[in-house]
């Protein structure tokens, strides 16, 4: 997978991105490895909690209580967090919060900054925007590193480089790094970065964060996380710049309890993330000196406008629905064409985009519902992505030979006579196409156009010569 | 189809048709998972789409009187055994909107499990979906066909001669690939399995 970056403007439609990547047998292998690892984990802590569904419950609520009422709450939160020494700005888009924190960390003297793993930072392209700028970003996050060091791209939002597996993360440390007597045990690897980031660490005056979540009764800003470099970058630097979606506030401080119980177990299979870090502010005696939080909102307004879209801003991050879906677990995530994939990025990328770009998307889903199973604040998925292939039809007019084969199944479904009238003419289409098997049954191996589809991998039966209905008729309604 | 591929306004005139098809019977048996799903999860919002107070009256009225086919013997009429003699190898795909949809839970394998004859064989990976998913399959092709092989090899590794559900859409899917691949492994739905008997040469 090549360097550039997953713009849902210029991505390929999935079909054909998924097409492309399904060749890729080493890719397929990771990805299946680490989401049945993931799952496996995830389903051990969950099924040890007997509240698991009233939790789930209780993520819902908090979430969608916050979305109705995310005015208030944003404000609160910037009142609170300048209060604490903060400084808030509101940022209409990427390209927005791309200049402010560009800005931020000119002003803060420094021409390169350490990094904390963001997804948000990714849907904005922010390393891009700094490079252009003369300065220069080091990705912290194990993950995250090995994405900037071989030039790729994020393809899950929780486990980055989950498209990797250790051999080819040791080609890229040794080659990056200059080490060519690199080993390949785990240990190795982690050694090797840790040296790397250390003197970043050190070093860099300026952190760029993302966060899980914002407090609005404190003020305070959250990140979990399970390396501890992130906590590296919180206390080290000078200058903290946070960069995050307005969908991110959390009413009260309390309100984590719920979260830091669905999260960790959710995102990694574990009971509790080995880091925690909430900060308020700035403190005279430790950490940055300066902090500043980029409060961005790049159509979540928009989204937040749409009542059955909403819900989609209720994400907390995790995961799960990745790890759970089987058309993710086929493609990987690159084929989502966004830093967004799978079931999350299904339904968020196309209404990040206002609906102008990934349009294939919502389609990507089989809608067999095990993403809506697993998301720990019930997100229903299925019934968003079918939401927004109703905008879609909308968009595409009903000139087009889907629209029109639809509406002419529409009118066949309504009268029984035109559809016993469609049946015997389905028959007699079929016809030339059907063969005859060994035992005598008919099946058809080709279909033309789109249809064509379906007879890749797959024969289809032909139509029965007695329908059910046939058959009841000549029972008779009072038994046989 | 029309109302999950994003044709609301093509799909809500069929609400209607259902009701008015429907609204006589005692009991409306629908021998397919993701049919009665679909009513459930959608109708009532469709009929209050539609914004018809008595269309909305009669969704809701005729909705606790749709069963699917193997909820109706379990649940309404508490059966198990149905009598029935199959003496082969037969393994069961969960659909997924019987699994998820539907919460119909253990109660096809009960079924299965008091036919006579019958050797049951669970099959590995139950919850995951075989790919169908109406024009998923032809939109979506590559991934589909993936999910399809990958459920292929499940049954295949089963030993069983017959694959059984109960949702013709999978079947039919399921089926497509077992005949492609000449496997003589067939498909039926589980009410073929349950009405079968000593003279029936299913
Ligand atoms: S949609 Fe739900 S399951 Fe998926 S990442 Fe968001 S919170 Fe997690």
């Amino acid at each position: 997978m090549s360097g550039s970056a997953l713009d849902p403007k210029t991505a390929p439609v999935f079909p054909m991105a998924a097409r492309a990547a399904m060749k890729d047998g080493q890719l397929r292998r990771n990805v299946r490895h680490a989401t049945d690892m993931i799952q496996a984990k995830r389903a051990r802590v969950v099924a040890e909690m007997p509240d698991w569904q009233e939790l789930r419950e209780a993520g819902k609520q908090i979430r969608q209580h916050t979305m109705e009422n995310l005015d208030f709450y944003l404000e609160e939160f910037e009142a609170n967090c300048t209060r604490a020494g903060g400084v808030v700005h509101w940022a209409r888009d990427a390209a927005e919060a791309q200049q402010i924190i560009v800005g931020l960390v000119k002003a803060s003297r420094s021409d390169e900054v350490i990094k904390i793993k963001s997804m948000t930072t990714e849907e904005i392209q922010l390393n891009s925007a700094l490079e252009a700028a003369g300065i220069h970003p080091y990705e912290t996050d194990l993950a995250e590193l090995i994405i900037q060091l071989g030039h790729d791209q994020p393809s899950h939002i929780v486990v980055p480089a989950l498209h990797k597996n250790r051999q080819q993360i040791r080609e890229i440390f040794r080659r990056e790094m200059n080490l060519p007597k690199l080993g390949e045990r785990p240990e190795d690897l982690a050694d090797a970065a840790r040296i790397f980031l250390r003197e970043k660490f050190l070093r860099v005056k300026t952190g760029v964060s993302g966060a899980n979540f914002l407090i609005a009764e404190t003020g305070g800003v959250c990140i979990v996380e399970s390396e501890g470099n992130g906590r590296m970058c919180l206390t080290l630097p000078e200058t903290l710049i946070t960069v995050a979606g307005i969908d991110k506030v959390v009413p009260r401080f309390a309100d984590l309890e719920v979260l830091f119980q669905l999260l960790p177990r959710s995102a990694t299979g574990e009971r509790m993330n080995p880091y925690n870090s909430i900060w308020t502010g700035v403190n005279a005696s430790d950490g940055p000196r300066a902090f500043h939080v980029v409060l961005m909102d790049n159509a979540r307004t928009e989204i937040l406008a749409d009542a059955e879209g909403r819900q989609t801003l209720n994400c907390i991050r995790c995961g799960a629905c990745q790890n759970a879906c089987p058309v993710y677990r086929q493609t990987g995530g690159h084929a989502y064409g966004s830093v967004y994939a799978g079931p999350i990025g299904a339904i968020l990328t196309p209404q990040l985009q206002e609906m102008h770009h990934a349009q294939s998307l919502p389609y990507a889903s089989s809608l067999c519902g095990a993403c809506y199973e697993v998301c720990p604040v019930k997100i229903n998925i299925p019934e968003v992505l079918i939401h927004l292939r109703n905008k879609v039809v909308k968009q595409n007019g009903p000139l087009n030979i889907e629209a029109l084969a639809m509406k002419t199944m529409g009118m066949i479904f309504l009268s029984e006579q035109r559809f016993r009238a469609a049946q015997r003419m389905g028959r007699m289409a079929e016809a030339p196409l059907v063969r005859r098997d060994e035992k005598g049954a008919g099946w058809i191996g080709w279909l033309p156009g789109m249809l064509g589809g379906w007879t890749k991998a797959r024969d289809l039966q032909e139509m029965p010569q007695e329908t059910f209905r046939d058959w009841w008729e000549k029972r008779g309604t009072h038994g046989s | 189809m029309h109302w999950n591929t994003g044709y609301q306004s093509e799909a809500l005139p069929l609400v209607k048709r259902f009701v008015e098809q429907f609204r006589g019977a005692e009991t409306a048996v629908v021998p397919s998972s993701s049919c009665v799903a679909m009513m459930r999860d959608h109708y009532p919002k469709m009929a209050a789409e539609i914004g018809d107070a008595a269309l909305i009256a009669e969704v809701s009225q005729l909705l606790p009187r749709v069963f699917e086919f193997s909820e109706f013997l379990t649940k309404r009429l508490g059966l198990e055994d149905v009598g029935a003699y199959y003496p082969h190898r037969v393994t069961y795909h969960a659909s997924c909107h019987g699994l998820r949809n539907l919460g119909l839970g253990d109660g096809p394998v009960r079924l299965l499990k008091a036919v006579r004859g019958i050797d049951l064989v669970e099959l590995d990976g139950l919850e995951q979906c075989c790919g169908f998913g109406g024009t998923f399959a032809v939109k979506n092709a590559d991934v589909s066909s993936a999910m399809l092989e990958e459920k292929i090899s499940t049954v295949l590794g089963t030993g069983a001669e017959v694959c059984t559900a109960c949702d013709n859409s999978c079947l039919m899917h399921i089926q497509g690939a077992l005949h492609r691949q000449k496997t003589g492994v067939k498909t039926l739905h589980l009410a073929e399995i349950l009405a079968a008997d000593e003279g029936a040469g299913l």
